[in-house]
């Protein structure tokens, strides 16, 4: 999208890795990235490390504790649980990042044109804002999805389509601090078309608060979908996802532990990692939060 | 008096918020696939299409739309939100009003109890950033955050309620005796049966709000006057507990407001696993049989519930602050 | 046979309608037993009802004419006695006299004439309609006195006269039934009535004192709702609920435990039901039979038995229950065979002609949703070993759990649907006219597959017109064989009920009709009472 001289020139050369040496020196915030990293990773390999076929039903090996042959036992088909958990780290990403992608666009969408061109507009887009924020996202997410089906992509849409206000209030606030800087004047002054002192000019400025709320939206996307599953009406089977693991596992809590528990800590894991590198994002790239 | 010109200004600001809201929740129902009358009239095999067009217009579905919402929002005006399509043919406000009162209940006690533990913790975080204890507090209130609330809650009723016996599992209140219990001891047996449902609500609420005053306070502590007081050689305590406190927690009444919908959305997951009759379960039932009444009746009068925290929060907030914003904030 | 009774399941019909007719007195008095219901009552008008928790609750409220007794047989329950007519086509009840409503009114023919003609009121938002619509006329020519007339020789008739179809005419006549206060404060005249009901939170009903067969032995009949199945386990482990029917996961893992062997009493047997998989013929994938046998083929009802039902249940090869009169054990079978499932396919024209996996005919991928109800793990976890199966041949399947109502309004009834797992329960009669009679394929009519098949037609018609159980065999038998060659449904299995009871109730008296059929004497000895009622 251009060069962006002036982007770089709002922040000091020197502290321009001064986030990264701060950011490694939270401990919370490493952990956080590990543990991200790791999901990735095996997000990526799933095929490989996995021991099983995970929609592989078995009816002579159902509810097996955990053994040599099955490492965290066999669901209520008969499946390895380890590969469906293995599995299940792709659906838990896909949802996570695709619905708050959306967010985070419609969000920056918004919120840019609310905060750029101010007057009615803000106006309007930020009372539409404060009345989507009225509505539980949950029941506004479980009624589409019952009308419609839960299909991933559903489930993946809706969440996005409710979960995008914070982000728009958060873009707004920055374009309205940053519209009427020397450097945004000096692009209108120079003939720069609105679409190019928005985009190349004043968002790559958000880029840093947008990065921390959609990496702590991850985690909350995350938990959605299992709220979902346990309504039945999340990722459906045999497709694994955790939230569905989980519920299954909350089903069948005293027959087999195994089944609960190591979804149950799946989601606790992931959501808390990206929750601390949110956390660590956030503290690392804010200048004000910076301790002296 | 600047303090009622603040107020006419934010009930006046309202206005075109609940408009809205009444628009998005009367388009659910049109959104839905087929027409509102489809799951009634498909109970009666006898259905004739003149029977169908008497309904459509007994329901007003023959008008324009925007007759039928004017309707709707007339009839909301007078709490009269339609009957139910479940066999009973309830009055919807009927079957909301017998349920609020328990959700609202409990959200309140557990939104006091994310309060009493929030604030403290998050103020000692502040007061002790990126030590030991700011980061053991960080890590354990992820950790509530991150757990789904199903999952704990199921864990709990299994420890507590079941191995133990400590704890009833699932109801409101006992439901053999309890009429001869007294007054005392019926206090004492909603305790018992609320003890979970309220913790595991508060549990997930407990993160964001603590964080939201930790790093209030940390914006307020490094505010001029508190430099000022620090250098006036005022006791630490006095600095955090006097100056600081205050300040950092009045931006708390919005959020306050704000986080009224998270909870009574996370209502509809405990009060499904804790058997507890309230407006959660209300709704995740009127969208599982379609019955459209219910469902726009719930989200209007949930949401209309939140704008009314809003505005108390916005009351709160012009109260307490001596320099009443007249601006827009939040 | 209606409609929703027949779909949903068991329980009700004979934990409701077939209370032994013994007026013994208790040994003693007392107690309350605890239920649990994943769903609340709807309305306790039982015409109105579709849903099972509403017809539990009202079947112990209302009585209807006649009831299966525990060895299924149908005897008296309002009617003392009645009569035929020679040429089968009018049967005159004669009623109990003295039988009192709950508000004190005595019954009379009349609450029947009464109840009959709002069940027949296209007004009326009812399923049950059918069976009465057979009448061609109904007289009353004294108070104690039923004549019903119908208009063609019709085998089930005398099993309709159930508990559907009774109303208190005092109360109801003239007014709008759908708005009437008795859907939520009902008055019946059957051995319970209601004490108390909150919304979402439970049902209390206590025993009518002046109930016509004598007082029930428990005082007091308890429903909790608690929507959550594992949260409703829990409540029973607990202590909290004293009667719960047990997943096959649960009754198999769960009950072998000290304090369950200690605390509770198992029983099972096979219930009154058979569960299926049914294709949508109106789709032009179902259309040749091939494709259905070859389906049929592909599916290990073993395995399905074996991991879904954990072994709780036996195969079925068509519409009756292997222990029924009517069963004929010698139809074709389809044990599991992939091979001839794929030649069958090959043979209908489906191709693999890419790779992935999935077979094509005229560019069309082999492709369908099986959809059932939400909330049942037997039929989520049957759904799923079909589609793994299936997969395996080259079938794409997907699965989509729906709620009950929703199901059956907007897509049952609605014809949207291309495959669905469902479940009949089996009458203890062969009649299945209106589950795959051609005539029945109109809107929200129970052959929602639209089977046609006009030598089973003319078979179906004959069966409900014969009386001689002899030749009604015959026609049956050959209505299965039909049905086996065709596989317009898949018949998978007919699982078992799973019943678990607290050991303080005594007077359990497990029949082939269950175990609830003398429900109202069921006991509890007084040092072992656990609930004062007073």
């Amino acid at each position: 999208m251009g060069d962006k001289p002036e982007v770089k020139s709002t922040i000091p050369k020197s502290g321009r890795f001064a986030w990264w040496r701060s950011f490694t020196k939270n401990p919370l915030a490493v952990a956080g990235l590990l543990i991200v990293g790791c999901l990735i990773i095996t997000a990526i390999l799933a095929p490989v490390i996995s021991p099983y076929d995970p929609q592989a039903i078995n009816t002579w090996h159902i509810l097996e504790p955990p053994s040599r042959a099955h490492l965290l036992g066999t669901d209520t088909l008969g499946r390895d649980c380890l590969s469906r958990l293995i599995y299940g780290v792709r659906i838990s990403l896909l949802v996570g990042i695709v619905a708050v992608g959306l967010a985070t666009a419609i969000g920056a969408a918004l919120g840019a044109a609310a905060g750029y061109y101010g007057g009615m507009i803000d106006t309007l887009l930020m009372r539409f804002v404060d009345i989507m924020l009225c509505f539980p996202a949950i029941f506004l997410i479980m009624a589409v999805i019952a009308f419609l089906e839960p299909s991933i992509l559903n489930i993946m849409v809706i969440i996005g389509l409710t979960g995008w206000m914070g982000v728009a209030r958060l873009v707004r606030a920055e374009f309205m601090s940053l519209r009427e800087r020397d450097f945004v004047l000096a692009a209108k002054l120079s003939g720069a078309s609105d679409r190019r002192i928005i985009f190349s000019h004043i968002l790559p400025n958000a880029v840093a608060p947008i990065l921390v709320s959609a990496t702590l939206g991850i985690g909350g996307a995350i938990l959605t979908e299992s709220a979902l599953s346990f309504l039945g009406i999340g990722v459906q089977p045999p497709t694994p996802s955790w939230g569905n693991m989980l519920t299954q596992g909350k089903d069948n809590i005293e027959v087999a532990w195994w089944l609960s528990i190591f979804p149950g800590l799946a989601i606790l894991i992931a959501v808390l990692g990206f929750n601390l590198l949110g956390e660590g994002l956030r503290d690392a790239l804010d200048p004000r939060m910076k301790r002296d | 008096m600047p303090f009622i010109a603040y107020l006419s200004k934010r009930l006046i600001a309202l206005i075109p918020t609940f408009i809205g809201i009444t628009i998005i929740s009367f388009m659910v129902m049109h959104l839905a696939p087929g027409e509102p009358i489809g799951v009634q009239a498909d109970l009666n095999p006898k259905m004739t299409p003149e029977v169908r067009e008497r309904l459509r217009a007994l329901y007003g579905l023959d008008k324009p739309l925007y007759v039928q919402y004017w309707r709707w929002l007339d009839g909301l005006a007078h709490l009269d939100l339609g009957r139910s399509f479940a066999p009973d043919r309830a009055p919807v406000w009927n079957k909301i009003k017998e349920r609020l009162p328990v959700t609202i209940l409990i959200n309140s006690l557990s939104l006091g109890l994310i309060l009493l533990i929030a604030v403290p913790l998050g103020v000692a975080s502040a007061v002790r950033q990126g030590g030991l204890f700011d980061k053991a507090v960080t890590i354990l209130i992820f950790v509530f955050y991150a757990a789904p609330s199903f999952w704990v809650a199921i864990v709990l009723m299994l420890y507590l309620g079941v191995d133990l016996g400590w704890l009833p599992v699932s109801g409101l209140h006992s439901l053999m005796g309890y009429n001869a219990l007294s007054p005392m001891q019926k206090v004492l047996d909603w305790t018992r049966h609320l003890l979970l449902p309220v913790a595991v609500s508060a549990m997930g609420g407990l993160a964001g709000l603590s964080r939201y005053v930790r790093s209030s306070m940390l914006e307020v502590l490094r505010q001029d006057y508190i430099m000022t007081a620090r250098a006036k050689g005022l006791s630490e305590h006095a600095v955090i507990y006097r100056h600081a406190l205050r300040n950092a927690l009045l931006p708390l009444i919005t959020i306050l407001g704000l986080s009224v919908p998270g909870l009574i959305g996370g209502s509809v997951i405990f009060e499904s696993i804790f058997a507890i009759p309230g407006i959660g379960q209300l709704m995740w039932s009127s969208v599982m049989s379609r019955d459209y009444p219910v469902l726009m009746g719930n989200l209007v009068i949930v949401s209309i519930l939140t704008l009314l925290g809003n505005l108390l929060a916005d009351i709160g907030y012009g109260l307490a602050d001596p320099r009443i914003r007249t601006g827009r904030h939040g | 046979m209606n409609y929703i009774r027949i779909l949903l399941s068991i329980i009700f019909l004979f934990a409701v309608q077939c209370r032994l007719a013994a007026a013994a007195d208790c040994p003693s008095y007392g107690d309350t037993i605890v239920v649990g219901s994943i769903g609340d009552a709807s309305t306790l008008i039982p015409m109105l009802a579709s849903d099972a928790t509403s017809h539990e609750i009202a079947g112990l409220i209302y009585d209807g004419l006649v009831k299966y007794d525990k060895n299924l047989n149908l005897v008296g329950d309002l009617a003392k006695s009645w009569d035929v007519s020679p040429d089968g086509l009018t049967i005159t009840f004669h009623l109990k006299k003295g039988v009192k409503w709950q508000d004190g009114v005595e019954f009379t023919a009349q609450d029947v004439l009464f109840g009959f003609k709002v069940i027949t009121d296209p007004k009326t938002p009812t399923a049950y309609a059918g069976d009465f619509m057979e009448v061609k006329t109904i007289e009353a020519p004294d108070p104690y006195t039923i004549e019903v007339t119908y208009k063609r020789p019709f085998a089930p008739a005398l099993s309709s006269w159930g508990d559907i179809v009774v109303l208190p005419k005092h109360l109801l006549e003239g007014k709008d039934i759908t708005k009437s206060p008795l859907a939520r404060n009902p008055v019946g005249l059957g051995p319970y009535k209601l004490k108390e009901w909150k919304t979402q939170e439970k049902i209390v009903l206590e025993a009518n004192p002046d109930y016509f067969e004598g007082r029930a032995c428990l005082d007091r009949y308890l429903m909790r709702i608690i929507p959550d199945p594992a949260t409703m386990f829990l409540e029973l482990k607990s202590g909290g609920l004293d009667w719960m029917d047990l997943s096959p996961i649960q009754y198999e893992r769960q009950t072998n435990t000290k304090f369950f062997k200690k605390n509770f009493k198992k029983y099972k047997y096979l219930s009154f039901s058979y569960t299926y998989l049914g294709f949508n013929l109106r789709f032009p994938l179902f259309k040749d039979k091939r494709v259905r046998q070859a389906i049929a083929y592909a599916i290990d009802k073993d395995e399905i038995i074996r991991g879904a039902l954990l072994g709780y249940g036996v195969p079925a090869t068509g519409p009756y229950k292997p222990d029924a009169w009517f069963y004929d054990p010698d139809v074709r079978r389809y044990p599991y065979n992939p091979q001839k499932a794929r030649a069958l396919l090959a043979e209908a024209g489906w191709r693999y002609v890419n790779k992935d996996g999935v077979l094509e005919k005229d560019g069309r991928p082999f492709s369908f949703t099986i959809i059932t109800n939400q909330g049942n793990d037997v039929r989520e976890r049957t759904a799923q070993i079909i589609q793994y199966r299936l997969k395996k041949i080259g079938i794409d399947v997907k699965i989509r759990p729906i709620e009950w109502t929703a199901l059956i309004n907007d897509f049952i009834d609605k014809r949207r649907f291309e495959a669905v797992i469902l479940g009949w329960t089996t009458g203890l009669d062969p009649d299945i006219y209106d589950i795959f009679h051609s005539s029945k394929t109109g809107p929200k009519e129970l052959n929602f597959i639209d089977y046609k098949n006009p030598e089973l037609d003319k078979l179906l018609v004959e069966g409900r017109e014969t009386f001689d159980k002899k030749k009604r065999k015959k026609i049956y038998d050959r209505v299965q064989e039909i049905l086996a060659e065709d596989q317009p449904y898949v018949f998978l299995y007919v699982p078992m009920a799973l019943p678990v009871i607290n050991r303080r109730f005594h007077g359990i008296e497990p029949a082939p009709s269950g175990i609830s059929h003398n429900f109202i004497r069921w006991w509890v000895p007084k040092d072992e009472q656990k609930y004062m009622t007073r």
